[in-house]
């Protein structure tokens, strides 16, 4: 064993690069079967009308599918690390411009919707679990209920119903870059952002309830009950202190989830990140530009969770000793 | 890793349908449980309310072609537009069609859809998690470390990539919908069959060489089988969703079909004239969903033996 894996956290770390590596590669085998699972041609159905014998061989030697299958994978999995994920279809571009062009409007609605969902959640999930059992638990369990079952797009089109198109307080649609506009930025991002963030701050309320109800049956807290201290000491230190951990992993899929899961939010919005470059991929048949994309939001959902992983050993000795 | 579906709403089941006693000696697969269990449910009036509802939904899904007061495609252009009145209860859209009509007569598609999907998903990931979970060793590793690339993607968005290589249609829907709720099942079934092989009646029924094929039917799915409905509620509400987000962005169900999620994208050209071309079909999809989710919710309370202690020591009290 190399001697920097000699410290529990080290081989604790170890461990996780190597298990989110192994389901990269597994991750890449599905975008790679994309192009080759297409029934018929993939090549012949992106040029479509402007199919010659000519375009056809240049394009399909471009994209390398004149090649046998795993020289084919090795030298995808090759480019894709290197940041090469190939050339759109439809554009021309190279599909890594395309996607680090609309990555900033998707992860300032991902953070905006995430801060809007923390918001909601913490303190409801947190009351509810303090309170189990009331009407006030009940109330909350049921409003989330309402918040997980209602269609992101179905709230997101009301909001502009009522905010944009009935009382004209905001824009419906469009994006402004924060470093442009910090104004218009923000009147823009209001919508999809609280569309975003109610739905995932629902999910989220119910996740924080049940860590905290988790924590509250611990002998620890039965402990401190019993000893005698205030309960307001005992719900701040060895409560919510502890339910923390479970809090972040949820805050942190969270917000992997909304990166890679506002595709029809972005698209009632107008909102020119992935999701909505996604969307357009998949009606113009543009499979380089969709294996990059999906490569690009599987890979970011692997990351976050390996940073949240790491975060969860730093904040708490009983994960990365076990 | 921390990968848990992000689209569950409460934390995954790991407890087995069945009721140990205090003593902790296993109770075998009874009938009698399941009859207490469905009278537990009759309890909670969140539960029967949403029973209610589904009942009436599954209603119009069959009955809707005689239920509906028009066609779904009776165009009718004089009349566009209107607010919802006595001859149309919820409008018409831009083409003068009667909105309640699509809206009744889409419950068929987006039911069949659901149920097709959550059947492909039951069954494929039921069979995947019991025998990673019953015959341990690579398999179980193999499998499950495919469990986890599929969980690497978000929903949507592998049903759409699985949409972009088979061609928008009813069928592809349902098999890109099954199979992103495939892992979910997976993941459950495998949890609850590792906590149940380890029971003595399994165990006796191993030693005693029976086939592995008669226990996992005979003795272990009967005994996972309370996390695995509660999962079969929720995936159905979280495929009616998926269905009309599909749909919505033109990928799902093809017209001529009505499809709530389609509607609500014909309606966003009239969000500022005409409110009810898209609440309506909105609601349809929420009130569906929430139904599922809810009824879901309240075979937790009554099949997870955790929280069933709990009932019972209420209502004792």
């Amino acid at each position: 064993m190399p001697a920097f894996l000699a410290h529990p956290v080290a081989r604790f770390l170890a461990r996780r690069v190597v298990y989110s590596a192994i389901v990269l590669l597994g991750v890449m085998v599905v975008t790679f079967s994309i192009v080759h699972l297409v029934p018929g041609d993939p090549v012949r159905i992106a040029l479509g009308t402007r199919y010659t014998e000519e375009a056809y061989t240049a394009l399909r030697a471009a994209s390398g599918l004149d090649r046998p299958l795993p020289a084919q994978f090795v030298s995808y999995v090759g480019s894709a690390l290197t940041g090469d994920l190939g050339v759109s279809f439809r554009t021309g571009q190279p599909v890594a411009v395309s996607l680090a062009d609309r990555l900033p409007a998707t992860a300032s609605l991902a953070v905006v919707g995430l801060v809007i969902a923390l918001v909601i959640a913490l303190p409801l999930g947190i009351w509810a679990a303090l309170h189990e059992g009331r009407v006030s638990d009940a109330v909350i369990r049921v409003g989330s209920q309402l918040g997980v079952s209602v269609p992101d797009f179905w709230l997101g089109i009301l909001l502009i119903t009522l905010f944009a198109a009935t009382l004209g307080w905001l824009p419906s649609s469009g994006y402004t870059p924060f470093l442009e506009d910090p104004g218009g930025w923000l009147s823009h991002v209001l919508l999809p952002g609280l569309t975003v963030g109610l739905v995932a701050g629902a999910i989220m309320t119910r996740y924080i309830r049940a860590a905290v109800l988790e924590v509250v049956s611990m002998s620890y807290v039965r402990t401190a009950r019993s000893k005698g201290l205030p309960p307001r000491i005992v719900t701040l230190r060895h409560i919510l202190r502890n339910a923390l951990v479970p809090v972040l992993t949820i805050a942190g899929i969270q917000l992997a989830t909304i990166l890679g899961g506002v595709i029809v939010v972005e698209v009632v919005f107008a909102w020119p990140g992935l999701g909505r470059l996604v969307y357009d991929a998949v009606a113009a048949r543009d499979y380089p530009l969709i294996q990059g994309a999906v490569l690009l939001i599987a890979a970011m959902f692997l990351l976050v969770n390996l940073v949240v992983d790491v975060l969860y050993a730093a904040i708490d000795p009983r994960i990365r000793l076990s | 890793m921390t990968l848990v579906d992000p689209s569950l709403p409460d934390p995954l089941p790991h407890e087995p349908g069945v009721a140990e006693p205090a003593d902790g000696a296993p109770v075998p697969p009874e009938p009698a449980g399941r009859l207490s269990a469905v009278r537990l449910l009759a309890t909670n009036p969140v539960t029967v309310a949403a029973a209610v509802v589904l009942v009436v939904v599954v209603v119009l899904a069959v009955l809707g072609r005689w239920i509906a007061p028009y066609g779904e495609n009776e165009v009718d252009v004089v009349n566009a537009l209107q607010p919802p009145s006595g001859a149309h209860w919820f409008g018409t859209d831009e083409l003068g069609r009667d909105v309640l009509s699509r809206v009744v007569l889409a419950t068929g598609v987006s039911l069949q859809v659901a149920l097709v999907s959550v059947t492909f998903a039951f069954v494929v990931g039921v069979t995947v998690g019991i025998v990673s979970g019953f015959t341990r060793g690579w398999l179980d590793t193999v499998l499950m470390r495919l469990v986890d690339v599929m969980f690497a993607f978000p929903v949507l968005l592998l049903a759409l990539a699985i949409v972009a290589v088979l061609g928008p249609g009813l069928l592809t829907t349902m098999l890109a919908i099954g199979v992103v709720y495939t892992p979910i099942f997976a993941r459950v079934a495998r949890a609850s069959t590792l906590s149940v092989a380890v029971e003595p009646y399994v165990q006796a029924s191993r030693t005693m060489g029976t086939p592995s094929w008669f226990t996992l039917g005979r003795h272990v799915l009967p005994n996972i089988s309370g996390p695995l409905i509660v999962q079969t509620s929720l995936s159905l509400a979280f495929a009616i969703l998926s269905e009309a987000a599909l749909s919505f962005l033109g990928l799902g169900v093809q017209p001529p079909s009505p499809s709530w999620g389609r509607m609500l994208s014909e309606a966003q050209g009239f969000l500022g004239q005409a409110w009810w071309m898209s609440v309506f079909p909105g609601l349809a999809i929420f009130v569906t969903a929430l139904a599922f989710n809810l009824l879901g919710d309240g075979m937790r309370d009554v099949l997870d033996p955790k929280q069933r202690t709990v009932i019972e020591a209420r209502r004792k009290r």
